[in-house]
């Protein structure tokens, strides 16, 4: 497996908690250690990301911006 | 292999549901907690898009409550499955176009599959007896129970005590005694338990988590059925309703228009999807135009959009038209008086 797997979710144009609900979805699937690269333009996205990472045991890695839109970097943990 | 029992709480991001989940982890209960999105919660969008609410923190209750629990949240998308319940309710309507006895009903059935699913053991909801007038009363509260499925594996720990045992209780996996029998509107029991439990901050909206308990939300959504003569709905059209000024000068259109900055800029992500019309020549609102408005409508348009902008007391006002595919014009238009705009036309 390689721990630098990135896989993108792109979920501009959605409002929270849609963007949550993708990352989720997305997440079920993935090997741990793979990193998922969400991009929002919904900037509530910048919290409840994080907030759904810290409650479900993944790993954030970056918040940011990148152009108009949100970037959160997560990391994939499965306990 | 433990046999520590496993329930999954419906949490909406409020104070009743955050007290029931705790009130069962306090037995030892592995608490996991469950947020369905239909669409028309109140949570997340507005604190999105308005700009006045940026000086409150952006922040999701539902995972806000799921993380002072330290539980698992799953937010579950059933914006689809959804229109059901709100476009045809058995049980009819609430004051407005709020379903509040199906939609219990519908999410305490998904729960009851995520349960049988996962392989948990019982549900816990945050009801209070006689605190809604449709879903939370002594003769339908057995209902929920009975038509979503769940039977006697639906816990009401705030008012457990006001109702037959169910299996949890029979069984021993929580201590009856040790439950509650709170009724009625009053918020002063569970003010008295957060405080016991800890909790001071908490989310109490007064209209609860739904649009659809709105009287003016309600109003547009039977205006967009009436107008498209059809009783259906997508999610842009149910998250519009929550933005801007909605103003219907003809049956055949209406204009959505923005009411500060953030709508403004929430409201460009549909200028390639929708007509919209933008002031030029003096600060104002973006509008988009929901309909066909016939080509002698389009100034009408316009002088409504001009009178809500700094230039409203002008002689005349530039904008913007602005259609999907890219292409403009530019007019000049006299703002609309406030007594020739109608309060009929604005829903």
């Amino acid at each position: 497996m390689d721990p630098l797997s990135r896989v993108l979710v792109d979920a501009r144009g959605l409002l929270c908690p849609m963007p949550v609900i993708r990352v989720q979805q997305r997440v079920v699937d993935l090997e741990p250690g793979t990193l998922v690269e969400a991009l929002c333009s919904d900037p509530g996205a910048l919290n409840d990301i994080p907030a759904w990472c810290r409650i479900n045991g993944h790993r954030v890695i970056e918040t940011g911006q990148r152009g108009i839109d949100y970037l959160v970097v997560i990391e994939v943990v499965h306990e | 292999m433990t046999d520590k029992r496993q329930a999954i709480a419906l949490i909406s991001g409020g104070l009743d549901s955050m007290l029931a989940a705790r009130a069962v982890q306090e037995h030892g209960v592995h608490v996991e907690g469950i947020n369905f999105y239909t669409g028309f919660c109140v949570e997340g969008h507005t604190h999105a898009i308005r700009r006045r609410d940026q000086a409150r923190p952006k922040r999701n209750n539902a995972l806000w409550v799921a993380e002072q629990l330290g539980i698992r949240l799953h937010i579950v998308d059933i914006i689809e499955e959804y229109k059901g319940v709100v476009l045809n309710p058995r049980h009819g309507y609430g004051a407005n176009l709020n379903p509040c006895l199906d939609c219990k009903i519908f999410m305490v059935r998904k729960a009851y599959e995520w349960l049988q699913a996962h392989g948990f053991d019982f549900i816990v909801t945050g009801e209070v007896m006689g605190q809604r007038p449709m879903s939370q009363r002594r003769d339908t509260m057995p209902l929920v129970s009975r038509a979503s499925g769940a039977a006697d594996r639906l816990l009401r720990p705030l008012c457990a005590r006001n109702l037959p045992p169910t299996l949890p209780e029979r069984q021993g996996w929580v201590d009856r005694e040790r439950l509650y029998d709170f009724s009625g509107r009053s918020r002063k029991p569970q003010i008295a338990l957060a405080q016991r439990f800890g909790f001071e901050d908490y989310a109490q909206p007064a209209g609860g988590c739904c649009f659809l308990t709105d009287a003016q939300y309600s109003g547009k959504l039977s205006d967009l059925w009436q107008a498209r003569g059809r009783r259906t709905y997508e999610l842009d059209d149910i998250i519009l309703l929550k933005v801007g000024r909605h103003i219907r000068p003809r049956p055949d259109f209406k204009l959505i228009v923005s009411r500060e900055e953030g709508e403004g800029r929430f409201l460009q992500g549909y200028q390639g999807r929708m007509t919209s019309l933008s002031t030029q020549s003096h600060p104002g609102p973006l509008a988009l135009i929901d309909g066909a408005p016939g080509p002698g409508d389009i100034e009408l348009a316009a002088r409504i959009v001009a009178r809500y902008s700094k230039g409203r007391g002008a002689e005349k006002v530039e904008l913007e038209l602005r259609h999907p595919g890219g292409e403009s014009r530019r007019l000049w238009v006299c703002p609309m008086r406030d007594e020739e705009l109608p309060r009929a036309w604005i829903l």
